[in-house]
């Protein structure tokens, strides 16, 4: 764990102006104090030179993702954009099998942004890489002008290791094949459009946001056989399912009565006339596992907080191939198809 | 979920499904020679795919789905219009979310705001009303879409302009009523409708007595309906009842939401700041008397109308549909959503071809997204 600086602040501006960006000694400042003294990354480099036992294991694969983050507004209930963009790529790297270990942070800073947001997004993203065990090791920044951005906006790019025994891809999964999702659907996206405010929603809701790596190194060590496991982010588990139907050529089908929902959710959906199934999801995932396996993925999925939730919610089949259906509470089958342009606001 | 999940219950349901069942075999209806029920409003289609209805309901039944969404019926020139007025470097142009993607003959709303027109997706007029106090060197206006649910809303937001005197602000109005619609269906020679399922959101300020002449003048049964899956179920067995009993009167089925008399603030509010234009065009429909509103003089100045001299009645000019779209045919109840060529390959949800595969409430949108195939259960 890294401690936060003892030494004197060196930026002492309120916001950020185009001389933090301008290469001189605004900028260095602004890189050494708000954001290298919080990561703390090994040397002052340019480039991470890096080292972990995983990546010499013979067979071991190199994992390597990258993912940009735009949320507004960017600070919300259980989140920020900070936490998001360190546990978006975490859980992009976790979903394949991949032990997360570091990532790259690059912002691109509006003009005018309050050095006092800064500090909690990087507070934050330490935080976050803190609990999921990863080191944000290099970064960049640069300052636009006002109106050419909007806030903040944070790439991260993650390398991780796959050990050589796993092999986790959405062809895997066979008809038979038990679908489990780990807690609630659709906080995140709720969560979004009430911190907005556009709406006069009362409700607060938390984002879902949190790092899902620990989670599936639970379920894999109690279930080596699953097959696939997919975060249901943009799009939410209707994407992640129908890509996993697609990939594997087989049917899925879920049950309505047994899907996972806040009451506030189900509430905003109902008022907005929105489909929870499509609204965004920032740390929750859906896993298939073989269906005798069911039970023990759901036992080793609560020993971990951020699996507590764990609950079947349908199955792969032989029917209807590559299409993914919902068994209504009424008894009914409708399809659950991808989600088609909506004009939602920014979510990620 | 309270009030919603009483609504949504499956024992419950049984009980209706199997009362339709009995009516319906009663009325010796069968796949071949079905009862036709119209369903007339977008959010009912919607719910009846949503919940799998069509299919659990018995095929000596068969839901026609009616002309009650608005972006569905919005012509491409009002559409044109629309990207004429934002287009104007000095406008703000605001939408409700759901006219985006309706296309035009040149384009969309949404390909316009991709081309540099500055429009905003606002979810109330009273948004774009505080867009334009805080804007006041631009003219704001708003896109008054929809039946007499969003009619009221417009209403009030013009009187509040007007109380407080904004000269930046108009509305571009291309609201419709529900009632003259039916009746064009009703006079249709090749009609086939044998009841209605009337609308529950644009009853709540209307009341049930404009639906009157349905049941008087042309011996049809109506029923007003909720929107959860158990209200259109139950509904439709009043609408099923009726025709067994050969009665035909107007039934409020949504009485916990619909007083008979309507809303009288949001009737008065309509009729101080509205008048209904001679005719108007809908899609897929044509020109219906009587189905259009426009803004009244006293309001002129908040008439984008008047402000822009565009609109309906103005040049107006009538646009082809696209080639190959039926979208009339299929909102008159004449072909099925998958009878039409276009259906899933030239129109789809992301491609729109014609009006009903646009919104979530367009019958060809809900078929496409929920009701397509014949599904297999697993095991």
């Amino acid at each position: 764990m890294n401690q936060p600086t003892t030494q004197p602040r060196r930026v002492v501006a309120d916001k950020v102006t185009m001389a933090h960006g301008g290469g001189g000694k605004a900028m260095r400042d602004l890189i050494e104090d708000v954001f290298t003294s919080v990561f703390c990354p090994p040397g002052m480099e340019d480039q991470a030179r890096l080292m972990d036992p995983a990546i010499v294991v013979p067979g071991a694969k190199l994992a390597f993702t990258t993912d940009s983050f735009v949320v507004s507004p960017m600070e919300f209930p259980g989140g920020d954009i900070g936490k998001i963009a360190v546990c978006g790529t975490v859980n992009d790297l976790a979903v394949g099998g991949a032990k997360p270990l570091w990532l790259s942070a690059a912002f691109i800073i509006e003009e005018g942004v309050e050095i006092s947001t800064l500090r909690r997004i990087a507070a934050s993203m330490q935080s976050a890489a803190d609990i999921a065990g990863v080191k944000i090791v290099t970064g960049d920044t640069k300052v636009v002008g006002k109106g050419s951005g909007d806030g903040v906006f944070i790439t991260t790019s993650g390398v991780g290791v796959i050990d050589p025994s796993r092999d986790m891809l959405a062809e895997n999964v066979q008809p038979g094949d038990v679908a489990i999702v780990n807690g609630v659907l659709g906080d995140h996206g709720a969560a979004i459009l009430a911190a907005r405010g556009d709406m006069a929603l009362k409700t607060e809701i938390p984002s879902d946001c949190q790092s899902l790596n620990h989670l599936i190194e639970a379920l894999l060590t109690a279930v080596p056989e699953t097959r696939v496991a997919r975060d249901a982010t943009r799009g939410g588990l209707a994407s992640a399912l129908n890509e996993i139907a697609d990939a594997a050529g087989v049917g899925i089908e879920i049950g309505e009565d047994v899907l996972p929902l806040r009451t506030e959710v189900k509430g905003v959906c109902e008022i907005l006339g929105l489909d929870p199934l499509y609204l965004a999801n920032e740390g929750t995932l859906v896993v298939f596992v073989p269906e005798d396996q069911a039970d023990a993925a759901i036992s080793a999925m609560k020993s971990v907080e951020a699996g507590l939730g764990a609950v079947v919610i349908g199955k792969a089949t032989t029917k209807h191939p590559k299409t993914v259906v919902m068994r209504t509470l009424f008894g009914g089958l409708r399809i659950v198809d991808m989600l088609v342009g909506e004009q939602l606001p920014r979510i990620c | 979920m309270n009030y919603t999940d009483e609504f949504r219950d499956p024992v419950a349901a049984k009980g209706v499904l199997a009362a339709i069942e009995n009516v319906v075999t009663e009325l010796g209806a069968t796949k071949e020679k079905p009862v036709h029920i119209m369903e007339v409003c977008g959010g009912h289609t919607h719910a009846i795919f949503r919940y799998g209805l069509d299919k659990l309901t018995p095929p000596g039944l068969e839901f026609i789905h009616g002309p009650g969404c608005p972006v569905c019926v919005l012509p491409m020139s009002r559409v044109d219009e629309c990207v004429e007025i934002a287009e104007d470097p000095k406008v703000i142009f605001t939408t409700f979310g759901d006219a985006m993607r309706v296309p035009g003959t040149k384009k969309s709303l949404i390909q316009a705001k991709a081309d540099g027109a500055d429009i905003r997706m606002v979810y109330s007029p009273l948004d774009a009303l505080e867009l334009a106090r805080r804007n006041p060197d631009r003219e704001v206006v708003f896109f008054g879409l929809g039946f007499e649910t969003t009619t009221p809303s417009t209403a009030l937001t013009i009187l509040q302009a007007d109380a407080d005197e904004l000269t930046n602000f108009s509305i571009f109005c291309n609201h419709i009523t529900v009632p003259p619609p039916i009746k064009a269906l009703l006079d249709d020679p090749h009609m086939i409708l044998d009841g209605f399922v009337g609308p529950g959101h644009v009853s709540m300020v209307i009341g049930t007595e404009p639906y009157e002449f349905i049941a008087r003048d042309y011996g049809k049964p109506i029923v007003v309906a909720g929107f959860e899956p158990l209200d259109l179920l139950q509904s439709v067995l009043m609408v099923l009842e009726q025709i067994r009993d050969g009665r035909a009167e107007v039934e409020n089925q949504y009485s916990r939401i619909v007083p008979n008399e309507g809303n009288p603030v949001s009737i008065a509010a309509c009729e101080k700041v509205y008048q209904p234009r001679p005719t108007f065009e809908w899609r897929g429909l044509g020109e219906i008397d009587a189905s259009g509103l426009r803004i009244r003089d006293r309001y002129r100045a908040y008439d984008a109308e008047v402000k822009f001299d565009i609109g309906y009645g103005r040049n107006n000019v009538f646009t082809a549909e696209q080639e190959g779209c039926a979208c009339g045919d299929v909102m008159t109840g004449r072909i099925k959503p998958r009878a039409c060529p276009q259906f899933g390959t030239g129109c789809t949800p992301e491609m729109p071809l014609g009006a009903l595969m646009v919104s979530s409430e367009g019958a060809c949108a809900a078929y496409y997204q929920y009701g397509g195939l014949d599904l297999e259960p697993a095991e």
